[in-house]
């Protein structure tokens, strides 16, 4: 680990002020502090705002929720309006990492946190997305890498939480000293194809202020599920994030994003489309499944994703619709 | 194979000639007449007439655990220690060019600075004028021991390892065991190499030939191989793949070392305080009078904790170097690289049996990598665990520029027994046989036909549907697998009790608990011989000033180290009422000790609690060590201990997820000393069985040679939520072969669980799973469900 100066923060204000070039900002450090501990980040400054209280709440009004970015997934989890309303957010935030990184990592930094590529994540490795020549996952271990946008930088992005964000139609507040933006979700990730040393479009000097999530159809229900190779403290290889605005039996509208399968949080409108205007069952859910896995284009380790997800958003869409329970084989399926 | 084996039967010891138990409780137990010799202590009864052996003590230092306040080797601090941090290659194969040392010596806080001239734990080879001399050590994997600082802080000294300058000349390089067996594959070694065992095993055998990085075969024949096939009316042939498994202990290796002009005093985290000692001494050229181990608690350790390692003498040389006490952890990454691991396999296994069902035949031709060491041997289970008259094993070692192996919790026979028992399962459904009965018709060994009828009865094995029954996406199913190990007595074990004339009680001796709780053992055994609670005894093990104790491989601790301290309580106790017998006014004879009393046989009015008799005692202290006696008969390395794996899974075939559900383990180990420790010993070893059938692998990336995963994010080990129900049934078997009888249980009871995983695969799917780890990747290639992909 480098030598760093590390700045306190108690205002938004004195935050913005101390986040100068070379400053990277620190909410639980649950990735920036690991990231520097292995060498391939070494900020001057950390600049500290898990103290700005501000940046803390979750307020639900008729119209939609608002998160501040220092609240833990673990608060996220346990919250019950969150758990009611925007279940795919709180399965999201229950099933990522261990208690103990839930009780301090933030939904701020999980949103921004870095790629677990392991070749990014070894300072042996100068891959593409350091600024290097090479992306190792094309011919090397991609067992764990993206199935879709995958030829120029295969990571996956990290983040549980950006999949139902992104299905509910969340936006990001953005503070600089420049004056301040909202950003929707489906915009705010980056595919390589745009950039491939960044995963998100945030400025140097940006804060995340708050998200936001507009309040579901009283009709429309969600639910997010994640798998992985064990059953409890695991990353995802698939999952889902499903929004399914219902009118009786018939799917009016449906939200469908996947997160383990590209280097950002895909929407994967053919299987949307499928579902507009059909009753959900077996049929129609496997079909969407099949339908969102058609474009896939697996590198070398990991075509056995492409079943996965197919089943995996059948899946959560029969959970979504009420006509299948929890996944047992799922990330925390059997608590 | 791992130990000496010492063979004491034709040494002429007076003997006298004893009633014991011998044979399984509730099966064929009876009293045999066995000559054992004059001195023994008289055979304990079985565990049911025993007041502390054969109970469910509580661990003797649970509390000091639970609590911190017991000290590992990480929580050791001396006055004036220093912190050490090792540099390590950052290539697989190089020649090293210079190591500059400057920028790091200058740094404020910097004590000492080594290179390392000798690299332990690598294979040798068997003429160095292969190879042109070289000033630095051959890097041959990533990971490999550069040099070492010692600074004031952790963190100072991770700062100056980074300023030490190490130039390469890279050589080519290969990490993949197909690749290296090519006939163009870069060269590990020049020439034939052997690596030198531990005193827990590992090293593979040494004279064999060696083509290229291909070092074997070293051969095992039995009978005739081809009139076994001729004569079978079944074959099964099959090819297996398993992984490479690392240790991965929750504590790490590390030393805290003082060297001192008069001693050096080593504190480590190992598994033998002796041979850490012993090393020492050697490397350093000093007297074993003058090196001092000290291992008062330990976090595990596997197979890969026996020497005193490369970071163990570079601990020593910085320590002498700066004249203070070095402290020296390796982190998670180091430990995945640089201290051992499992050897995966390429096994073709080719078994064949008669009509009748008895096997007539086997054949295992093996190809694995131990790294840049060997021992990846697995024939263990093809050769002892069935009847066979036929049988040829070809063990073939591949060299690849990775960390070389050490021995690992039953060397080869995790990998052996996934190859065997699959393979017995699917001989015994082509011949139309159960499982369990076409094992009853090839074993010989009684132990393990309990086992398995108890394991029938308590599993509901017959409630097991044919292969692939389940109709929906999610299958269940039952299978079995069992185990083979062998009684391995270490004669380096001795031990010492004291009775002080307060009442107090205590035993000293070398051997280290390496988590089995031979502390906890240790109590009871003196508790019983003077009639005390386990707790009533002090017990100060784990250090070399005290009498020799057995390196703690090969499941040998417990039978090892406990009849030499029944038999130092038993001498005690006979000083003691020696001692005390003229001040009580009785005969010594006529004096039992019982339930916290010393009592007259003759005159149940006469008696006296210990305390108060021992204030009695002639002297304040009254001392008696005995060693290790040799077993009473020499009973052969085959056939010594069982041990049958009862799992029942559900695969969910769409997913590839194998969720256990419940697992039962029905072992034995002589007599049952600690039924709750021996528990906990059978919970770690199926878990760990789990854990490698399903999780755990070590993923070198061809490109740069380097480790992808060394840590405990990717390399993923069992966690809570995995754990299954697990039922442990042990059987009392009573060997007849010491004062305590007790055997081991560390090793046979996780080799079969990755077996009897795949074999409930099958049960559940009806398709074979012959690799591991069984993620859902491999599941689901399995089964077919993965479109081929074309790089
Ligand atoms: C073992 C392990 C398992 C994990 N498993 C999962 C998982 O399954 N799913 C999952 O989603 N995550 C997982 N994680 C990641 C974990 O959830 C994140 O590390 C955590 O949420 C990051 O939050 P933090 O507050 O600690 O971020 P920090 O480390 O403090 O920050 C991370 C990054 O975000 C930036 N940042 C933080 N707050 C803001 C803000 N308000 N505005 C702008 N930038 C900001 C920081 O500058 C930094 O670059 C896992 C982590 C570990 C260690």
């Amino acid at each position: 680990m480098n030598r760093f100066a590390f700045t306190n923060c108690d205002t938004l204000d004195q935050a913005l002020s101390a986040l100068t070039p070379g400053a990277e900002l620190k909410a639980g450090g649950t990735d920036v502090l690991d990231r520097m501990k292995e060498r391939i980040s070494a900020p001057e400054k950390l600049v500290n705002i898990r103290n700005i209280q501000a940046l803390r709440g979750i307020d639900e009004s008729s119209t939609g929720l608002r998160i501040g970015p220092l609240m833990t997934l673990g608060e996220i989890a346990e919250h019950p309006a969150i758990q009611k309303n925007y279940t795919a957010l709180a399965n999201a935030a229950a099933h990522a990492a261990t208690p103990q990184i839930r009780n301090m990592g933030t939904i701020g930094g999980n949103l921004v946190q870095r790629p677990r590529c392991w070749y990014f994540r070894s300072a042996d490795y100068d891959c593409r997305r350091k600024g290097g020549e090479t992306c190792y996952a094309q011919i090397g271990d991609n067992e764990y890498h993206a199935i879709f946008h995958n030829s120029i930088c295969a990571i996956v992005h990290p983040s549980s939480t950006a999949v139902p964000l992104m299905a509910l139609g969340g936006s990001l507040d953005v503070a600089s000293s420049d004056g301040k933006r909202t950003i929707p979700l489906e915009t705010f990730f980056l595919l390589p194809e745009q950039n491939w040393t960044r995963e998100n479009i945030l400025r140097p000097g940006e804060i995340i202020t708050a998200i936001n999530v507009p309040k579901p159809a009283s009709t429309a229900r969600s639910a997010y599920q994640k798998w992985a190779e064990r059953e409890g403290t695991d990353w995802a290889i698939a999952d889902a994030g499903v929004v399914l605005d219902m009118d009786g039996d018939t799917c009016r509208k449906a939200a469908i994003v996947v997160g383990a399968a590209a280097p950002a949080p895909l929407r994967m409108h053919e299987a949307e489309v499928m579902l507009a205007g059909k009753p959900i069952t077996e049929e129609t859910a496997r079909a969407a499944g099949k339908a969102a896995m058609v474009k896939a284009s697996p590198l070398t380790h990991n075509a056995y994703k492409i079943p996965m997800f197919e089943v995996a958003i059948y899946r959560t869409i029969l959970l979504t619709a009420g006509k299948m329970g929890p996944d047992p084989s799922a990330v925390g399926g059997r608590a | 194979m791992l130990m000496k084996f010492v063979d004491d039967s034709k040494e002429n010891v007076p003997k006298r000639s004893e009633s014991l138990i011998v044979g399984i409780k509730g099966d064929d137990m009876h009293q045999a007449q066995v000559q054992i010799p004059t001195e023994e202590p008289p055979p304990l009864p079985e565990n049911d007439r025993l007041k502390a052996i054969g109970k469910r003590a509580t661990r003797w230092d649970g509390n000091l655990k639970v609590s911190g306040s017991g000290k590992y080797t990480a929580d050791i601090r001396l006055p004036g220690m220093l912190y050490a941090q090792m540099v390590d290659a950052t290539v697989p194969h190089a020649k090293v060019v210079s190591i500059d040392t400057t920028e790091a010596e200058k740094m404020p806080g910097v004590k000492a600075v080594h290179v390392v001239e000798h690299v332990l734990g690598n294979a040798q080879l068997r003429d160095p004028k292969q190879e042109l001399p070289s000033k630095y050590p051959i890097v041959r994997y990533a990971g490999q021991p550069v040099a070492a600082v010692a600074a004031v802080s952790p963190q100072l000294a991770r700062a100056a390892a980074l300023k030490v300058k190490v130039k390469y000349a890279p050589l080519p390089f290969v990490v993949d065991r197909d690749d290296a067996r090519k006939h163009d594959a870069p060269l590990v070694y020049p020439g034939p190499a052997d690596q030198a065992g531990t005193a827990g095993g590992g090293g593979g055998p040494k004279n064999v030939p060696q083509v290229g990085n291909v070092h074997g075969p070293a051969e095992h024949k039995v009978g005739y191989i081809d009139e076994g096939f001729s004569d079978a009316a079944e074959v099964v042939e099959a090819r297996y793949i398993t992984q490479v498994q690392t240790h991965s202990a929750l504590e790490t290796h590390g030393v805290v070392a003082d060297w001192k002009p008069d001693v050096l005093t080593v504190y480590a985290s190992t598994q033998g305080t002796s041979t850490v000692r012993d090393e020492l001494a050697y490397v350093f050229s000093l007297p074993k009078n003058k090196v001092r181990v000290i291992t008062e608690y330990m976090g595990g350790g596997f197979g890969a904790k026996f020497g005193a390692g490369n970071f163990g003498v570079v601990a020593t040389h910085l320590s002498k170097k700066a004249g203070a006490p070095v402290w020296l952890m390796l982190d998670r990454q180091q430990e995945h690289l640089s201290v051992g691991n499992r050897p995966d396999s390429d096994q073709s296994l080719k078994i064949g049996a008669k009509k009748d069902g008895t096997l007539s035949a086997i054949q295992l031709v093996s190809y694995g990598t131990a790294g840049c060491g060997t021992g990846a041997g697995c024939s263990g289970p093809a050769i002892n665990m069935y009847k066979c008259p036929n049988v040829h094993t070809q063990e073939y070692d591949v060299f690849i520029n990775g960390g070389p192996a050490a021995s690992f919790r039953a060397p080869g026979h995790p990998q052996g027994c996934f190859a065997l028992e699959q393979s017995i399962d699917e001989l015994a459904e082509k011949l139309g046989m159960d499982p369990l009965d076409f094992r009853d018709k090839n074993d010989e060994f009684e132990p393990r036909r309990v086992e398995r009828r108890i394991g029938r009865a308590k599993f509901g094995w017959d409630q097991r549907r044919k292969a692939g029954s389940d109709p929906g996406p999610v299958k269940r199913g039952m299978g079995v697998a069992q185990a083979v190990w062998y009684r391995i007595i270490h004669m380096d074990s001795a031990a010492e009790v004291r009775v002080h004339q307060d009442g107090s009680v205590e035993l000293m001796s070398g051997v280290q608990d390496i988590g089995g709780g031979i502390k906890t053992v240790l109590a009871q055994v003196v508790a019983e011989e003077f009639g005390l609670t386990p707790k009533d005894i002090s017990i100060r093990i784990g250090d070399t000033q005290y009498p020799s104790g057995p390196p703690s491989g090969g499941s040998c601790t417990t039978a090892s180290i406990t009849p030499a301290a029944r038999n130092a309580a038993y001498q005690a106790k006979l000083a003691f009422l020696r001692s005390v017998a003229p001040a009580l006014n009785v005969s010594s004879d006529d004096l039992v000790l019982q339930d916290g009393h010393v009592r007259s046989k003759s005159d149940s009015s006469k008696s006296w609690t210990f305390k108060r008799a021992a204030a009695k005692m002639r002297t304040s202290e009254i001392a008696a060590r005995a060693d290790r006696v040799p077993d009473y008969k020499n009973v052969g390395r085959r056939l010594n201990y069982g041990g049958v794996h009862f799992i029942e899974i559900s695969v969910d075939t769409e997913m590839g997820h194998i969720h256990v559900e419940r697992a039962l383990a029905v072992q034995d180990c002589g007599r049952p000393m600690n039924p709750l420790h021996l528990e906990s010993q059978i919970n770690g070893g199926v878990l760990q069985g789990i854990s490698y059938a399903l999780y755990e692998n070590r993923i070198l990336d061809k490109q740069k040679g380097l480790m992808v995963n060394p840590n405990f994010d990717f390399y993923k080990v069992i966690g809570a939520q995995e754990t299954p129900k697990i039922e442990i049934h042990v059987i009392e078997n009573y060997l007849g072969l010491s004062s305590t009888d007790a055997g081991g249980i560390g090793e046979p009871s996780t080799m079969a669980t990755a077996a009897a995983i795949a074999n409930a695969f099958y049960n559940a799917t009806g398709v074979r799973m012959r690799r591991t780890p069984m993620t859902p990747a491999a599941v689901l290639e399995t089964l077919g469900k993965v479109r081929s992909v074309t790089a």
